[in-house]
């Protein structure tokens, strides 16, 4: 295709530039934009007759109407990919920015990709084991997923995303070939940092391709960031057949520079003033994970989102949740009871785990435990909401159990270090320990078998015996089999 | 419907996303389908304004260029309606998935052209027309043994009519196979109409049928909430709308798996891949509760994920609601399930947005409602056109209201026209309690109207069982208002007894697990006499209570937890054995009644 050149803009709006008397010009090709020693990239998105619009991924400081000249491509944007861009780091739209050569060979591919046929997906049925009770319990990750951090402001989402990459891990399958992609959209340089350095602590840094887009990095990039890093995790995957983990951080801060681009278009906008497109948006984004019939690779992603004010209910989380296979929320007063990882699991949910535990994949009391830790959590809820109001004392016996249950559940169950890779069979066993300050009466969702073989009523005196015992460093599971 | 026309072309001058506008276009009609670009791209017709054309794209537009030209087909979006259709997975414009996979790739290419069913597979037809028979649309001329649990009827196309002039004999055919020739009596060309084993419909037309008839008989589906406390008759419409992790798309699968329809449709739009790939992986191990077959052998799916195009997700619905008029024209009940509506309005809003449409609430185009209203009126129950039969459609559709908020519009909007309102509850699905279906909230107009069904069918107390138990939660409801404020120690016996018997109705009765082998499907006859026993334990407790029994007395028996666990314990096919637990109830009391 010949490249076409012209000069001179007819309008400058925002991120955006308007051309005229352009020709033969294709929707969505990328255009080299230049003035004088600058250089920026762009890309057509409207053409109407000869006028075609473009937006400038790098701001439109600096341009002038008469002495910009526009380069048309005639290719849509993309990214150029071998196996040499593990352990490489990109900026936005995929340029090399760690002073390492050019990346040689390989092929380019269009950062939109294509959509999976559904017909030509896999169910995903791999457990990852994360050592986090609270996740491989009561909403186990499952390879090809993708399962989204709802977190705010100030909470340990990136120590628990770089725990969950740490530690993660498919019983028996340790001698697949595994690969880390991490999206930084508008984080800061410092949590951007500490993500990095915890994979290179890990001996990982090899294998993690890294796209970096900071908050000072232009706005504009962002739409094409996570389209850069999905298209490396597809060739990775479903060509050279590794498991790739994909790390998005921090998709509203993508949303945000979507709705910016959509008010400079002048489109009619939806809620909170984000475009009417924003779900089909992040879907383009969130449905490239999967697994695929036939081929070995798998893409599991792991987006990181802060909620605005902490609200759920927000555009960003909200569409986010209905796309994606549930969600691990953070909760800030378990944070402040210093609680970590603070996971409010009660609005957390993992919707492929159904398929993926109890006999022949974990444990087969799991499916019960998980539905009794549920219900008991969300009666400790109605509890304690009572309790605020007529006072612990006034609690019918049953009720207090239930604020006991609560307690141990937050604090042995849910709490743990952050370097304490516990097995599944230690988070279940965890579980029948804590349940254990309820009378068996209460416990309608386990089975009778169940409660024959794991149960074992608890006083406080065990209580605190075992919390010596485990304080004191000792293996305090024996004795707990069945009487 | 149309026949071929002289092609039109047309040049495109502006792109916009999926949408895009030509000149040059006279002679294109609204709704035709027609080629865009040189790459071929699948697009309809959606407006004409002069010499002007606007087209929404079926296919993803990059790299399409202003000057290449837009070929017009001469024919509107259409279904194409015949033996082939079962057991298969469509996008939104009915082109099969599996084939375009084994055309392609596993990413879905552009361009691709397929037919929706298989032209080259021969099926065993049994024709049923003799020569001179006089027939007219809607009359079956030959019947296809489509799967081994599902007969497919030939019909003729509504709007032709004539005298068998040559029919071919029973034998095995392909679907593009003249049947049978029709002397139509008319004047040239349309003298004689051929009947093929196919015929294609457009989507936005309603098909014909002879007259609407009462939604008198209740579309069972196992789930207990819903058969006997919200039921839906067949021919009726529901609205699911639940925010999300309500657990919408588990009870969309449950009812597609179970309800007692003979055909399901089931559109997944703009939803998630892997779901869509779990009912492909599951639908074909599991059985048919009424005749043991593969379940596949009586779904077809329409598959437009997130992903996929936005324009294709706005016609999945029309093209789902054809399929199943046409199943239902041949005379079986259909339920058609659309998971979800909420993505079919905002694909209605992007395009209109792309439009330049005035927007009316939150964006959304003020033609939602009438669109809405249009959809759900083609559900319903019908004698069909010209062979009589019976047959149905019922619509289920999950709405997803942003953040959970059901005043949004197209939840408002979906209850002004759907009779039953099953209101999933964030609270009861963060507590695991499903189906989190609300038992305040909810409601069913259909209950009048299948009443003497149950009667008849099950018992004539049914629904009298479940005005009581209902009442019962609704008294619970006051007092947990109460609770909340001082706790459940500070009630009289007698509404203690109240919650407790609440309690055993939430978790014995209405909550159901889906992943259950026993409980998963319940049948109606195990349902009443699981209510019944509740109720008559309540009735029996309550009795005791007003004669100064003490409450605690009465929740030692352990006969809670065997209340509460018979739903597992007891299986569909011994549902008589729960008279056992009758009878121990009966002792307990009675033993509580004499000391």
């Amino acid at each position: 295709m010949p490249v076409r050149e012209y000069l001179g803009l007819a309008r400058v709006n925002g991120p955006l530039i308007f051309i005229e008397k352009v020709k033969d010009i294709s929707y969505n090709e990328v255009v080299e934009i230049s003035f004088g020693e600058a250089k920026k990239f762009g890309q057509v998105v409207m053409i109407n007759d000869d006028m075609a619009v473009i937006q400038v991924f790098q701001g439109t400081e600096g341009l002038s109407i008469d002495k910009t000249s526009i380069k048309f491509s005639g290719k849509p944007l993309e990214i150029k990919l071998s196996e040499d861009i593990l352990g490489r780091t990109f900026n936005g739209i995929g340029i090399p920015i760690d002073k390492g050569s050019e990346i040689i060979g390989g092929e380019y591919r269009d950062i939109n990709g294509e959509p999976i046929n559904p017909a030509a997906r896999k169910y995903p049925r791999n457990y990852i084991e994360t050592g986090i009770s609270a996740i491989d319990g009561l909403m186990t990750i499952i390879r090809g997923q993708k399962l989204p951090l709802f977190s705010g402001n100030g909470l340990p989402h990136n120590r628990l995303a770089v725990q969950i990459t740490r530690q993660a891990r498919i019983k028996g399958d340790e001698s697949e070939r595994f690969a880390i992609v991490f999206a930084a959209m508008g984080i800061n340089h410092d949590s951007a940092r500490y993500i990095l350095s915890s994979f290179e602590e890990s001996g990982a840094l090899r294998n993690v391709v890294t796209f970096l887009n900071l908050a000072d990095d232009p706005t504009i990039e962002r739409i094409a960031t996570p389209r850069m890093a999905l298209t490396a995790a597809e060739y990775l995957a479903f060509e050279k057949e590794m498991h790739v983990l994909v790390i998005l951080t921090d998709m509203t801060n993508y949303c945000e520079a979507l709705r910016e681009l959509s008010t400079a278009r002048g489109e009619v906008p939806s809620r909170k003033g984000y475009p009417g497109y924003l779900y089909s948006d992040l879907a383009s984004i969130y449905e490239r994970a999967g697994m695929i019939k036939g081929r070995k690779g798998s893409i599991t992603q792991l987006p990181i989102l802060s909620m605005p004010n902490d609200d759920i209910t927000h555009p960003i989380p909200d569409l986010t949740g209905y796309i994606t296979e549930g969600q691990v929320v953070l909760d800030r007063e378990l944070f402040r009871k210093g609680i970590y990882p603070p996971i409010n699991i009660l609005l957390s949910l993992s919707r492929l785990m159904k398929d993926s535990i109890g006999e022949g994949f974990t444990r087969e009391d799991h499916p019960h435990i998980y539905s009794q830790l549920f219900s008991a959590y969300s009666r400790v809820q109605e509890v304690r909401a009572l309790a605020s109001i007529i006072g612990e004392e006034e609690l019918i016996d049953v009720d207090k159990m239930y604020l006991k249950f609560g307690r141990a559940f937050e604090g042995e169950f849910i709490k743990q270090g952050e370097n304490e890779n516990r097995s599944i069979e230690e988070t279940l066993d965890i579980a029948w320990r804590v349940l254990g300050y309820l009378p068996k009466d209460e416990l309608t969702r386990l089975s009778l078998d169940e409660i024959n073989r794991y149960y074992t009523r608890r006083t406080d005196e065990d209580m605190a015996e075992i919390i010596r015992a485990v304080s004191a460093g000792k293996k305090s599971r024996d004795g707990e089999a069945a009487p | 419907m149309s026949e071929k026309m002289k092609e039109k072309t047309g040049k495109i001058y502006m792109i916009n996303g999926p949408v895009v506008k030509a000149r040059n276009t006279t002679g294109f009609i609204m709704h035709e389908v027609v080629k865009v670009g040189k790459m071929q791209l699948i697009g309809e017709v959606i407006s004409l304004d002069g010499d002007d054309a606007t087209i929404q794209v079926y296919e993803e537009t990059t790299g399409l260029k202003a000057g290449e030209p837009v070929t017009g087909s001469g024919r509107l979006l259409s279904v194409t309606l015949g033996p082939g259709m079962i057991g298969n997975v469509y996008d939104g414009i009915q082109r099969p998935l599996e084939v375009l996979r084994e055309k392609s790739s596993d990413f879905l290419k552009r361009g691709i052209e397929v037919p929706s069913i298989d032209f080259s597979k021969q099926w065993p037809v049994e024709v049923t027309v003799k020569e001179g028979d006089k027939l007219s649309g809607g009359d079956i001329v030959a019947t296809v043994e489509e799967t081994s649990s599902f007969t497919h009827r030939i019909l003729v196309p509504p709007g032709v009519s004539g005298v068998v002039k040559e029919v071919r004999s029973s034998g095995r055919y392909t679907v593009d196979t003249v049947i049978a020739r029709l002397d139509t009596g008319k004047p040239g060309k349309d003298a004689i109409r051929e009947i093929r084993l196919f015929h294609s419909w457009p989507v936005r037309s309603p098909r014909p049928y002879e007259e609407r008839l009462v939604s008198d008989e209740p579309l069972i589906t196992g789930q207990r909430v819903i058969d006997t406390f919200f039921p839906l008759g067949k021919g009726g419409s529901a609205c699911i709308p639940g925010g999300f992790g309500a657990g919408k798309t588990v009870l969309q699968h449950q009812l597609a798996k179970w309800s007692d329809a003979d055909v399901i449709v089931y559109i997944g739009c703009g939803e998630r891949g892997n779901e869509m790939t779990e009912v492909l992986e599951e639908f074909p191990e599991l059985k048919d509760p009424r005749n043991g077959k593969p379940l596949m052998e009586r779904t077809i799916l329409i598959a437009n994920t997130s992903n996929m195009p936005v324009s294709a997700r706005e016609a999945s619905i029309y093209t789902g609601v054809t399929i199943a008029e046409y199943f239902r024209d041949m005379g079986y009940h259909v339920a058609l399930m659309a998971d979800s509506t909420s993505r079919w309005a905002e694909a209605l809003r992007e395009i209109s947005g792309r439009l330049e449409e005035m927007p009316a609430e939150e964006g959304f185009p003020p033609y939602l409602s009438s669109r809405l209203a249009e959809f759900y009126e083609r559900a319903g129950k019908i004698k069909a056109l010209g062979n009589g039969n019976i047959g149905s459609v019922s619509i289920i559709g999950a709405v997803s209201p942003p953040g959970g908020d059901f005043s949004e519009p197209v939840t408002t909007h979906t209850k002004r026209f759907t009779r039953c309102f099953w209101a999933l509850d964030k609270t009861l699905s963060n507590a695991r309690h499903y189906p989190s279906i609300n038992w305040l909230t909810s409601y069913s107009e259909s209950i009048d109207e299948v009443k003497d069904w149950y009667a008849k069918r099950v018992n004539k107390n049914f629904f009298s069982l479940r005005d009581e138990a209902l009442a019962l939660l609704s008294e619970d409801d006051r007092l947990q208002q109460i609770i909340k404020l001082v706790g459940e120690d500070v009630l009289p016996d007698d509404q203690k007894l109240t919650v407790r018997a609440a309690y055993l109705v939430k978790v014995g009765f209405l909550q159901q697990s889906s992943y259950s082998n026993v409980d998963s499907f319940c049948r109606p006859e195990k349902q009443y006499e699981m209510l019944r026993i509740i109720m008559h334990f309540y009735n029996r407790a309550k009795k005791l209570v007003s004669k100064g029994v003490a409450i605690s007395e009465i929740l030692e028996g352990g006969l809670l937890s065997k209340l509460s666990r018979m739903k597992e314990d007891i299986t569909n096919d011994e549902y008589e054995k729960l008279k056992d637990i009758e009878k121990e109830i009966d002792s307990f009391f009675d033993k509580l009644e004499t000391r």
